[in-house]
């Protein structure tokens, strides 16, 4: 009863044009975001560091990623290295000049992978769907290469690896070893509310309408004035940022420390299935998909082991981790049939039905 | 709506020339030497049994095709080979045959999407949903509402397009296309597969769009009996060929017209 939309007058198109129209939605949105932040003050550093930093990491990824393929249409494989060129410009940045605020440098290692992301994006104005995302692999591909032959990225380090220097923000350590979960968590949820922000006025503009466009009709699209290059272009540059912004965060603000294995195939695909799952072209759904594939797999480990024993089957760590894969697996397929466009819809039917409850329609 | 901002043409020039226009796929002619003229204001109707390279003649003013001979000239200047969008900007918007809406947004976003060439402000304010972006967002909602109302879909406004009848889904197409504030609207079979209620409103619509904004107007339509109200001169071609242009009346009774639609005896 509380959740109605009557008696919310629009008296102006600007009113009418806001992102969240109704009233409780606005104040569910504040208490969500309230929340999170509260979160940082009363979860354990477990839950900071191995849950909610890279759950908000891949979020935000999801977030590049379906800009690009939920509501441009076009489907990369590159996510995976595209993260890795932000990470890496973010290291070489931050080394180079380690008196700028690493902050900056995080948002502007995103300008690197956009620029490689739209470098890679020129094939789309030829080529599309399955085809085009076999031209994002020769980026994955590639882009993997120069992070292991390229030693210059690493500063020569003979590890390879990438490792999160010491870094502080009104002298409390945000980066490196010694920054607690704490900050880093208050961070990262600052630069994804931001981002997501940021997302969410361009979708529902003039670039967004042009991106879905292009997605659900290109031909009409292009006959109504709308230049499908520039477009695309467009779309892979702000996805790619976004990717790459959510790969320097993985390495320095999750991991502390990562190797070139981190932006293979495989990181690639994991971001497509959170997309998928999530919804094609839903920011939202870019959050229920990063929980789904990334959370739900712990809470199983924690709940299956406290479920089980009361029954008296106790059972080994090894056969909890085959019943989290076996379980998260079904639960993907399920979804996927009960709902084919993503946890989004079903959030959206929820809320349309709430709204007229206790009534059918 | 605003007058097309274009060098002041009056009603009776030629606003748009096919000069000698041939096309070929391959070894297919689908045009062979047509010519004809669409004047300012005017409603021209393109009709010819099927295959008759209709769609191609549109194809082809719209910089989807480029002819493989022949000039088309728009606005006095002759065209160069140019891309669809570059038409689009250069003041031609088109509907098609099958409906090509946008199915995932809303009539209202799909209107707005129409908008798109004529709104400019910078990344920068997109990003932040204010201040020159807003402000540009409300002024085209003003109009796009203004179109809305002429085609009575304010009901509709914010309902995904794909969910829409086919004959909404036709009214909506024409909507976006006026979204444009063209110079000259290519209507590809704006009636078929309507009803008689829903082709009255569609010609009424036609009709008031050509008299009220003086939008130069040509059309393919299979539908006689609407042709030859709603058109002010008739164009038809038969096999890529032209057989016959002038007004209805004189189309109605020109043999070779008569021939090419009920065929000859041999």
């Amino acid at each position: 009863m509380l959740y109605r939309e009557a008696g919310q007058f629009k008296t102006n198109y600007v009113s009418d044009s806001a992102i969240f129209p109704l009233r409780q939605d606005r104040i569910g949105l504040g208490l969500i975001i309230l929340a999170a932040y509260a979160l940082a003050f009363l979860g354990n550093s477990f839950l900071l560091q191995a849950v909610m930093i890279p759950f908000l990491v891949f979020s935000l990824a999801s977030i590049g990623l379906n800009i690009l393929t939920g509501y441009t249409g076009l489907l990369s494989l590159g996510t995976g290295a595209f993260m890795g060129v932000g990470a890496y410009a973010c290291y070489k940045l931050m080394t180079a000049f380690p008196d700028v605020n690493v902050i900056i440098w995080i948002f502007v290692s995103g300008f690197f992978s956009a620029a490689i992301g739209a470098l890679f994006g020129l094939p789309s104005l030829r080529i599309k769907g399955f085809y085009l995302a076999v031209a994002t692999l020769a980026a994955q591909f590639f882009l993997q290469w120069c992070f292991i032959r390229i030693p210059w990225l690493v500063n020569y380090n003979v590890s390879g690896a990438l490792d999160a220097p010491l870094r502080t923000l009104f002298g409390i350590p945000i980066m490196g070893p010694n920054a607690t979960p704490q900050t880093r968590y208050l961070l990262v949820l600052t630069i994804v509310i931001v981002l997501t922000w940021l997302a969410s006025n361009l979708v529902h503009g003039r670039i967004g309408r042009m991106w879905i466009a292009i997605r659900d009709m290109d031909l009409a699209a292009e006959l109504m004035g709308i230049r499908p290059l520039q477009t695309k272009l467009l779309a892979f540059a702000v996805s790619s940022y976004y990717c790459g912004v959510a790969g320097a965060l993985l390495v320095f603000m999750w991991y502390g420390g990562a190797e070139y294995d981190v932006f293979n195939i495989n990181q690639s695909f994991f971001i497509l299935f959170m997309v998928i799952i999530g919804g094609l072209g839903s920011l939202i759904g870019s959050f229920f998909g990063a929980a789904l594939i990334f959370i739900l797999p712990i809470v199983l480990g924690i709940v299956l082991p406290a479920v089980l024993s009361p029954f008296g089957i106790s059972v080994g760590s090894d056969v909890i981790e085959h019943l989290r894969f076996m379980i998260v697996g079904a639960l993907i397929i399920f979804f996927l049939i009960v709902e084919p466009h993503g946890l989004a819809r079903l959030w959206q039917i929820g809320k349309q039905k709430l709204l007229v409850w206790p009534f059918p329609y | 709506m605003r007058a097309p901002d274009h060098p002041v043409m009056s009603k009776g020039d030629v606003l748009l020339a096919v000069e000698n226009v041939s096309l070929g796929f391959g070894g297919v002619k689908a045009l062979t030497d047509v010519s004809f003229d669409i004047r300012k204001s005017e409603i021209r109707a393109i009709i010819g049994p099927n295959g008759a390279g209709k769609t191609s003649m549109l194809n082809c003013i719209n910089g989807f095709y480029y002819p493989t001979e022949g000039r088309i000239t728009f606005k006095g200047v002759k065209r160069p080979k140019m891309r669809p969008y570059e038409a689009a900007r250069g003041g031609i918007a088109r509907t098609f045959q099958n409906v090509a809406l946008f199915k995932s947004m809303s009539t209202l976003d799909n209107i707005m999407a129409g908008r798109s060439i004529r709104m400019n402000s910078s990344f920068f304010w997109q990003l932040f949903r204010h201040g020159p972006a807003m402000k540009e967002e409300v002024e085209h909602r003003k109009f796009v509402e203004e179109i809305i109302d002429f085609l009575e879909i304010q009901h509709i406004r914010k309902t995904p397009v794909g969910r829409l009848p086919y004959g909404l889904q036709k009214r909506v197409e024409l909507g976006r296309a006026l979204a444009m504030e063209p110079d000259l609207l290519l209507l590809d079979e704006p009636m078929a597969g309507m009803n008689l209620e829903e082709k009255e409103d569609m010609s009424r619509f036609i009709l008031e769009v050509n008299q009220q904004y003086g939008t130069t107007i040509a059309l393919i339509e299979h539908d006689m009996g609407v042709v030859m109200d709603l058109s002010d001169r008739v164009v038809v071609l038969e096999y890529g060929r032209k057989i016959a242009d002038g007004t209805p009346d004189e189309v109605k009774r020109d043999q070779r017209v008569i021939d090419a639609y009920l065929g000859v005896a041999h």
